[in-house]
C-alpha cells in the first residue's frame, strides 16, 4: 500500500522537504521506508544506520518532529492516512539529508576524565557485588544515539551553550563513573558541576523521555549528581564522614545533608553569581517565552527551508 | 584530472573499529606506535554491539572444573576438528586475561555472589563460561574499548597538548585499496564518507579487522558494513583466504515481521531455559542429536529440564547443541511442513519461567520483541529461523602473530576477517574472546614488524592515481546500473544457491551468475555527488562482496562433504579425508579467484591426548590415529 512521506533533503547550505510516495508493508519501520526510497527513488539519500535492531544508535532522526530511532519506529504507530515527515536531528549541523555532524558529543566525551583503575588491584582481582554494579550498568546501556543531546533545550535552542554544557549523555557517563564501585577518583560530581555545565540542567526530563533504552537519565543520574554536589560542598557532617569512613561505607551512612525545611536552590547555591546561572544562558530576557519544549503536532514539519 | 588527496603518516593503521580493531589499536599505541583507526561508521557503532550472549573465557568462576583445556576441547569439537589447533589453543589460554584486563578499563560485567565475573551457559560449552552483561555484552565490550582509547588520548593530551598525537580515529571512512611497495604494504587508500574527499594513510604495518561478509545474503543478522572489505583487500594485496565455504547460519533469527527478518535472537534465550517447538508443539530437537554428541546431550525432556538447576548430574538439553546442528534441524522441520506461517519455529520462554525472570535475564530481547515486533515474550513464544550470521573463513594467518599468509608482508588480520580459529563452525561466545585475544596479538606483532624495518615502504604515485580513479569511477558513470539492484541480485544468488543446504548443480549455477554480476558491477553507476552518498558507497562495496562471494561459492563446490557451516545435500556426511584439507583462495594475475587444497596443520600430540580415543575416531582417519 502506497503512503505519503516527506523527507528533508539538503546540506549545510540549505535544503527543502521533498515528497515521496512509497509502498509500505505489514510490520515495517520508518528505516525500511528510507531504504526503499534509496533503492527505488533516491539512491543518494543520506541516512546513517547499522544494526537495524535498536542496538547501535545510528539511525537517529526526527519523525514528525519527535527525536526517534528510525529502526524502532513502527509504521503501525501512525494512522494509515497520516503523512510521515522525517527530518534530521535539529541540535546538530546538517551534513547531508538526514545525516548530521554529531562530533560535539565525541568532543565532550573526550573531555570527561576516563575510568581510573584502583591502585594495587591486579587484573582478575576485581571484586564487586551485583547490586553495586547495577546502578552504573543502567547508564552503560546507553547506545549513544544522542537523542537526549538533541532534545535537551539547553543546546537545542541555544547553540551558544554548547561550549559550557556537555549534555545528558555526558552526565550519565559522570554518574556511571561516580557510582562505579572501584573507580579511584572521588571528584566526579564536582567535575560535572564545574566542567560539564550540570547547573544548566533544569530537570525537565525531556532527555529521559526520548531515551530509546529507557534510561532514567534525570532521576537516576542528573538528580543524584546534583544532590550529592550539594551534600559535599555544604554539609560538614558529610565532609567529616568522608574523612572518617571509607568511600564504600559512605553510601550506608545516614543520609546527611540539607535540613528538610531548608529549600535551597541547587543552581543558586553553586553559582559564583548571586541568583545563580540561568539554565538557558545568561543572555536571556524575561519572561522566557520560547524555551518550553513542545512536541509539534503530528504532521507539521518541524523544520522547513 | 588532479584530485586533492589528504595524506597521513602512521606506524600502524588498523582498518576496522570493532572489538578486534580497537583492541589491536590499543596494543599498538601501548607499544609506542603512532596508530590510526579507520571506522566505516561512527566511533563505537561497530557490529560488535550485536553480540549479545557473552565472551567465552575459562575463568572457572561458575564451575571451578573449567580450564583452558576444556575450553580448547569444546572449541575443536564445535569446529569439527577443522580449526587451526594453535589458534584454538592460544585463544583458550589467553581469553581469561583479556577479559580481566577489560575490568581495568572500566568494564562492568554481571557478578557472581562472591563478587567475581558471572559466567553463563552457552551452546557447545561444557561449563558456564560466558562473561556477560545481561544480553548486551557486545555493547559493553565496544564501549569499554572505546573509552580505553579515549583514556589513552587523554594521557597523550596531558603530555603533548594534542588528543590525536598518538592515536586517531578516522570515523566514517572507507578503505578501498591497499598499496604495496614490492611485497610490503605501504599504505591504505580510501575516502571520507562524509565529504567524499580522498585520503591516503601511509604505514609500514596494516591490521585488517573489518569483520564479515553477511551483507551478501538476503536474510542476515549483519549490518550494511559487512561487505567483506578486509577479505577483498587482503586478496588484492596478495594474501590468501581459507575456509570460505564455512558460513554460520545462526539458528535463531527473527522471522516476523518482515522488516526485522534476520535480526538475532540471542542463544542465551536457550541457555537460560528457552525451548524450540514446531507447529505441533513438539520439542523437536531431541530427534536431531547427532551420534558424535549423543553422550553429552539429554534424551528426555525430564533430564534436559533438570540440567538447568543440576548440570553435574544431568546431560544438556539438545537445544544447546552447536549452532550448525540447531540451524539444520530448524531448516528440516520447516521443510517438513511443521514450521510457523512465517517459515520459522517457536522459541518459547513464556511457559518456562516467570515474567519477572525473563525481563531481568533477557532485558534486551524483551525490549527488541516488544518494540520491533509488538510481541511480549513473557506471554507468547517467539518465531525464529536461521539467519546468516558469521563467516568462519577469512584471511589465512600465522596463529601466533596474526600476520597474513601469502605473498604480502606487513599485513595482519584479527577477528571475524581472519580464518582458522573456528574451523568449520564457531561456538557462541568464542567470537568476543577471539577478537580480544587475536586483536591484541595483531596489534603487538604489527608494532614489532613496523619497528623491525629500517626504512618505510614507499607508495608509487601511479598506484595512488589508479586507486583514486577506481574510487571515483562510479560517479562518472551516471547512467550506470543501480547499485541497489545489483546488491539485491547478488543477495538472491547467494541466499538461494549458496545458502544453508548446498547442491553441486546450484553451486555451478551460482558461479555462472556471479560471473555475469561481475560484468554488471564493473558498470555500476552513482548519481548525486560525493558528499555522504550511500549509493556511491554501495557501488564501491559491491566489488568486494562479489569477489568474496565467488570464493565462498568456489570452495563450497570443491568441498564434497558436510561439516559445520557447510552442508552439501549430495554429500551429507563428514568425511575424515576432507578434515585434513584446507581450501585456500588467492587472486591470480588476471584478478581471477584461484582455489587450491593445502594440508591442515596437525595437532601436537599433547593436545591430541586431551581427547578420548573414541571421540577422535569419529573425526580422523585411521592413518592419522595410528
Amino acid at each position: 500500500m502506497s503512503r505519503h512521506f516527506r523527507v528533508w533533503r539538503g546540506d549545510s547550505s540549505g535544503g527543502e522537504i521533498r515528497d515521496y510516495d512509497v509502498d509500505v508493508n505489514d510490520g515495517e519501520v520508518v528505516l525500511d521506508i528510507i531504504h526503499r526510497i534509496q533503492a527505488t527513488q533516491a539512491p543518494d539519500l543520506a541516512c546513517r544506520w547499522n544494526c537495524k535492531a535498536g542496538k547501535c544508535g545510528s539511525c537517529s532522526m526526527e519523525i514528525n518532529g519527535k527525536p526517534r530511532l528510525g529502526c524502532m519506529t513502527r509504521m503501525s504507530t501512525f494512522e494509515e492516512s497520516e503523512t510521515v515527515t522525517i527530518t534530521p536531528l535539529r541540535a546538530f549541523p546538517v551534513i547531508r539529508d538526514l545525516v548530521t555532524d554529531v562530533s560535539f558529543n565525541y568532543t565532550k566525551a573526550r573531555e570527561t576524565p576516563a575510568f581510573s583503575p584502583p591502585e594495587g588491584l591486579a587484573p582478575g582481582e576485581y571484586r564487586m557485588q551485583q547490586i553495586d554494579v547495577e546502578r552504573s550498568q543502567e547508564f552503560r546501556k546507553c547506545i549513544e544515539c544522542f537523542l537526549c543531546q538533541n532534545t535537551c533545550h539547553v543546546v537545542r535552542d541555544h547553540e551558544e551553550n554548547k561550549e559550557a554544557f556537555s549534555g545528558p549523555r555526558s552526565f550519565i557517563r559522570a554518574a556511571e563513573l561516580d557510582m562505579h564501585p572501584l573507580d579511584a577518583r572521588s571528584d566526579r560530581k564536582e567535575y560535572a558541576q564545574a566542567n560539564q555545565g550540570l547547573g544548566y540542567c533544569n530537570i525537565t526530563k525531556c532527555c529521559s523521555e526520548v531515551c530509546p533504552e529507557h534510561i532514567k537519565i534525570t532521576d537516576n543520574a542528573i538528580i543524584p549528581l546534583k544532590e550529592r554536589v550539594v551534600d559535599r560542598r555544604y554539609d560538614p557532617l558529610v565532609w567529616l564522614g568522608r574523612k572518617i569512613f571509607r568511600r564504600d561505607q559512605l553510601a550506608e551512612a545516614p543520609p546527611a545533608g540539607v535540613a528538610p525545611d531548608a529549600h535551597l536552590d541547587v543552581g543558586e547555591m553553586l553559582s559564583t553569581q548571586s541568583g545563580g546561572p540561568s539554565p538557558f544562558g545568561d543572555d536571556q530576557t524575561f519572561p522566557l517565552t520560547d524555551i518550553t519544549y513542545q512536541h509539534p503536532a503530528p504532521g507539521s514539519p518541524s523544520r522547513e527551508g | 584530472m588532479k584530485e586533492r588527496i589528504e595524506r597521513h603518516l602512521y606506524d600502524v593503521v588498523v582498518i576496522g573499529a570493532g572489538g578486534a580493531g580497537l583492541r589491536a589499536a590499543i596494543e599498538a599505541r601501548l607499544a609506542g606506535k603512532r596508530t590510526a583507526i579507520i571506522s566505516k561508521s561512527l566511533f563505537g557503532k561497530a557490529h560488535t554491539v550485536m553480540a549479545e550472549g557473552g565472551a567465552a573465557a575459562a575463568m572457572g568462576n561458575a564451575n571451578s572444573r573449567d580450564n583452558w583445556m576444556v575450553h580448547f576441547r569444546d572449541t575443536m569439537r564445535g569446529g569439527k576438528f577443522l580449526n587451526n589447533y594453535r589458534m584454538a589453543e592460544l585463544h583458550a589460554k589467553e581469553a581469561p586475561e583479556r577479559i580481566w584486563e577489560l575490568e581495568t578499563y572500566g568494564a562492568l560485567f554481571d557478578r557472581t555472589p562472591d563478587g567475581k565475573i558471572s559466567q553463563r551457559n552457552f551452546g557447545g560449552h561444557e561449563y558456564p563460561r560466558l562473561a556477560h552483561v545481561g544480553d548486551r555484552t557486545g555493547l559493553e565490550l565496544i564501549r569499554t574499548l572505546q573509552q580505553k582509547i579515549v583514556s589513552l588520548q587523554q594521557e597523550d593530551f596531558a603530555e603533548t597538548g594534542n588528543y590525536e598525537s598518538r592515536i586517531r580515529v578516522f570515523s566514517e571512512t572507507t578503505i578501498t585499496e591497499l598499496l604495496l611497495d614490492g611485497d610490503r604494504v605501504a599504505a591504505a587508500f580510501g575516502y571520507y564518507r562524509e565529504s567524499g574527499e580522498l585520503i591516503l594513510l601511509e604505514a609500514p604495518a596494516i591490521v585488517l579487522a573489518t569483520g564479515g561478509v553477511g551483507r551478501s545474503y538476503k536474510v542476515t543478522s549483519n549490518s550494511w558494513e559487512y561487505t567483506g572489505d578486509g577479505h577483498a583487500l587482503a586478496l588484492r594485496a596478495g594474501a590468501t583466504l581459507i575456509n570460505m565455504e564455512f558460513l554460520q547460519f545462526h539458528p535463531t533469527g527473527m522471522v516476523w515481521p518482515p522488516s526485522v527478518k534476520g535480526i538475532l535472537v540471542t542463544e542465551s534465550v536457550r541457555g537460560d531455559g528457552g525451548v524450540l517447538r514446531n507447529s505441533d508443539q513438539k520439542r523437536f530437537m531431541f530427534d536431531y542429536v547427532p551420534d558424535v554428541f549423543r553422550k553429552q546431550y539429554a534424551d528426555t525432556e525430564e533430564e534436559a529440564d533438570r540440567w538447568y538447576t543440576d548440570p553435574d548430574n544431568n546431560r544438556r538439553p539438545p537445544e544447546l547443541l552447536p549452532r550448525d546442528e540447531v540451524a539444520r534441524a530448524i531448516n528440516s522441520e520447516v521443510k517438513a511442513g511443521r514450521g510457523t506461517k512465517s517459515g520459522g519455529v517457536f522459541l518459547d520462554v513464556s511457559t518456562r519461567m516467570p515474567a519477572e525472570t525473563i525481563t531481568r535475564r533477557l532485558p534486551s530481547m524483551y525490549h527488541q520483541f516488544k518494540e520491533l515486533a509488538d510481541v511480549d515474550i513473557t506471554k507468547e513464544p517467539m518465531e525464529v529461523g536461521p539467519t546468516c550470521h558469521y563467516v568462519m573463513g577469512g584471511v589465512e594467518v600465522d596463529p601466533d602473530t596474526a600476520a597474513a599468509a601469502g605473498v604480502v608482508r606487513g599485513l595482519f588480520a584479527a577477528g571475524e576477517v581472519s580464518g582458522g580459529m573456528h574451523g568449520s563452525n564457531r561456538l557462541g561466545g568464542n567470537s568476543l574472546s577471539d577478537l580480544l585475544v587475536f586483536g591484541k596479538r595483531a596489534g603487538e606483532h604489527a608494532s614489532a614488524y613496523a619497528e623491525s624495518l629500517d626504512k618505510r615502504p614507499k607508495v608509487r604515485t601511479a598506484d595512488v592515481e589508479a586507486a583514486a580513479g577506481a574510487a571515483l569511477a562510479p560517479l562518472h558513470r551516471e547512467s550506470g546500473e543501480n547499485p541497489y539492484t545489483l546488491q539485491q541480485d547478488l543477495q538472491a544468488v547467494m541466499g538461494d544457491l549458496v545458502g544453508i543446504i548446498r547442491r553441486e548443480g546450484e553451486l555451478t549455477d551460482a558461479l555462472k551468475r556471479l560471473h555475469e554480476l561481475k560484468l554488471r558491477v564493473a558498470n555500476v553507476g552513482a548519481t548525486g555527488g560525493r558528499r555522504y552518498n550511500p549509493g556511491w558507497h554501495l557501488a564501491l562495496d559491491l566489488r568486494n562482496m562479489l569477489v568474496v562471494s565467488e570464493c565462498t561459492a568456489k570452495a563450497a563446490l570443491e568441498r564434497e562433504e558436510s561439516r559445520g557451516g557447510h552442508t552439501r545435500e549430495d554429500f551429507p556426511t563428514m568425511n575424515p579425508q576432507w578434515r585434513k584439507v584446507n581450501l585456500v583462495c588467492s587472486l591470480d594475475d588476471m584478478g581471477e579467484v584461484h582455489l587450491e587444497r593445502k594440508p591442515l596443520p596437525a595437532m601436537r600430540p599433547e593436545l591430541l591426548e586431551l581427547f578420548e580415543y573414541g571421540e577422535l575416531t569419529k573425526y580422523m582417519t585411521d592413518e592419522e590415529l595410528s
